[in-house]
């Protein structure tokens, strides 16, 4: 990996005084066409880039409200061949997309299949949140191999030598996630979160996303300056659920980013 | 909660605050799943302990490594019984912790078979089982790479069991390498014949079973009449049945099922 080639989604993320934001939605919530529709709304937004939620049964990482929008599009027939076409329909208006799923759907599917599908497809990354950096490869190798980046996860228990490790092996971005715990709507940022910001930025020249628990207009005030992009997920798939698209709610969070 | 009513009663009077799961199939899966996301948000006030050899590592290895305690008294007392080793050691296979737990003492006794029995359910090919082994194929749960009970897509299938202890999609990641290695042999046993198996030996013996190792118990028949006179078995009785008193069928039900039991043949 040479460094002075960035990728698009490094490109897309690197914060210019402003403050990037990145929406979740899940593929095939409330249905594969519904998913399309909102994710290419989402796109026109203003988002930076846009994280698409492959369901799982089993999503050990998430809060109730991705949990019930996994379980809803997994009942409606959602697949993994199904949400790397909700990806394809949405990737072609040009923002950068990311696959996030867990690692047993996607050995399930074949890695390699799934890292050629998804370059095919358009996207930009994929996230895997169970797929600790010590089981990371060979997977994250073919994933890079298709020219897809692989985004890795700093936590706030990991210590800097781990973190140092961490930001050398990912692509794309890195991803901070600012709680102990799992995804989910919060009132207040947690302590440390900037202290953990600050400590992953020695590390690393790309893009410094933080992510999980992260929804208000004063979260993103707070974090304007200190990192690159905020990924906002559950505020989003919560409007969804109730008919919504996340649209304004993103127009209002863009505001808090400028 | 309800199908361990008595373990709940038992555990709040050692001063546990036991909670109810309320997501997914409200099974052993979704238990150990809230307990890991509990885990990881309390991570730095919180110290996870799980009873079985699933999970991330190192909580396999930890587990069987205080499991196997079983097995080294197994050992020591059969030799002191019989002065020599049992021909087949056979234990209940769920996540798998009392299996591995008498497994480990006699990796290294290669002329002690060992035999892992799983839940079959309704039967294996009726899909309602909980054999991850038997029926299942790689992948990850719970953070572990092991045998799952999983759809063409990566997605966790729902187990049945009559069980509760083994009514889970996935095993321990050991148990799979020791299938891998042909060192153990696992086999699938329903929810008749663990039934049945727990009449007879409530009857015979006089000791209620839980109705986990009664499919253990259930196997240790089988084998008994491929070995014939003099056949040493040694099954690990993990737990007791007062526990179980709620699952078991009606007295119709319960006999029309013990009319099959293979065991009945033999014991006459």
């Amino acid at each position: 990996m040479k460094a002075e080639t960035r990728s698009r989604l490094e490109g897309a993320l690197k914060a210019k005084g402003d403050l990037k934001l990145v929406a979740y939605i899940m593929a095939g919530h409330p249905s594969k066409k519904r998913s399309i529709e909102v994710g290419k709304r989402l796109a026109a937004s203003g988002i930076a880039a846009l994280e698409i939620g492959i369901p799982h049964s089993d999503p050990l990482a998430d809060g109730p409200v991705i949990q019930r929008a996994g379980q809803t599009a997994l009942a409606h027939g959602m697949t993994v061949a199904g949400a790397i076409e909700v990806a394809e329909a949405v990737a072609r208006d040009g923002v950068p997309v990311v696959l996030m799923t867990y690692i047993n759907p996607v050995l399930s599917y074949d890695p390699r299949k799934f890292a050629a599908e998804a370059a095919q497809a358009g996207v930009a990354g994929v996230i895997i949140p169970d797929l600790p950096i010590e089981e990371a490869e060979p997977i994250t190798g073919w994933i890079r191999s298709a020219s897809l980046d692989t985004v890795l996860m700093v936590a706030p228990t990991s210590p800097p030598e781990r973190i140092a490790n961490i930001c050398s092996h990912s692509s794309g971005f890195v991803y901070c996630v600012t709680v102990t715990g799992i995804t989910g709507i919060r009132k207040d940022l947690p302590d440390g979160v900037l202290e953990l910001l600050a400590e992953v930025k020695k590390h690393t020249t790309l893009p410094v996303a933080a992510g999980f628990g992260i929804s208000r207009q004063d979260h993103l005030k707070a974090l304007r300056g200190k990192l690159d992009a905020a990924v906002v997920g559950s505020a989003i798939v919560d409007e969804i659920e109730r008919a919504g698209d996340g649209v304004s709610l993103v127009r209002e969070l863009l505001k808090a980013c400028r | 909660m309800r199908r361990q009513a008595m373990n709940v009663r038992r555990m709040k009077l050692l001063g546990a605050q036991v909670v109810e799961v309320t997501s997914g199939s409200k099974t052993l899966k979704d238990a150990t799943t809230e307990a890991i996301r509990d885990w990881v948000t309390n991570v730095r006030t919180t110290h996870y302990i799980i009873g079985s050899v699933v999970g991330p590592h190192p909580y396999p290895e930890m587990v069987r490594d205080l499991q196997r305690v079983i097995g080294d008294e197994a050992r020591e007392q059969y030799m002191s019984l019989d002065g020599k080793l049992p021909d087949v050691v056979v234990a209940c296979v769920g996540g798998g912790s009392n299996a591995i737990g008498i497994f480990t003492a006699f990796l290294d006794d290669r002329d002690v078979s060992l035999v892992g029995v799983e839940a079959a359910g309704k039967g294996i090919r009726s899909g309602e089982h909980a054999a991850s082994l038997v029926g299942g194929r790689p992948g990850v749960l719970h953070g572990s790479y092991s045998y799952v009970l999983q759809d063409g897509d990566g997605q966790i299938l729902p187990t049945h069991s009559i069980s509760a202890g083994l009514d889970y999609p996935g095993v321990g990641p050991e148990h799979a390498f020791l299938r891998e290695i042909e060192r153990v042999e696992y086999v699938a046993v329903s929810d008749k014949d663990a039934l049945a198996a727990f009449k007879l030996c409530t009857r015979l013996e006089g000791i209620i079973p839980a109705l986990e190792p009664s499919h253990a118990i259930h196997h240790a028949g089988v084998i008994a009449r491929e070995l014939g006179p003099g056949g040493r078995i040694l099954v690990c009785l993990s737990g007791r049945g007062d526990k179980d008193m709620d699952s078991i069928p009606t007295k119709s039900e319960a006999e029309a099922v013990t009319s099959r039991g293979p065991l009945d043949v033999d014991e006459g």
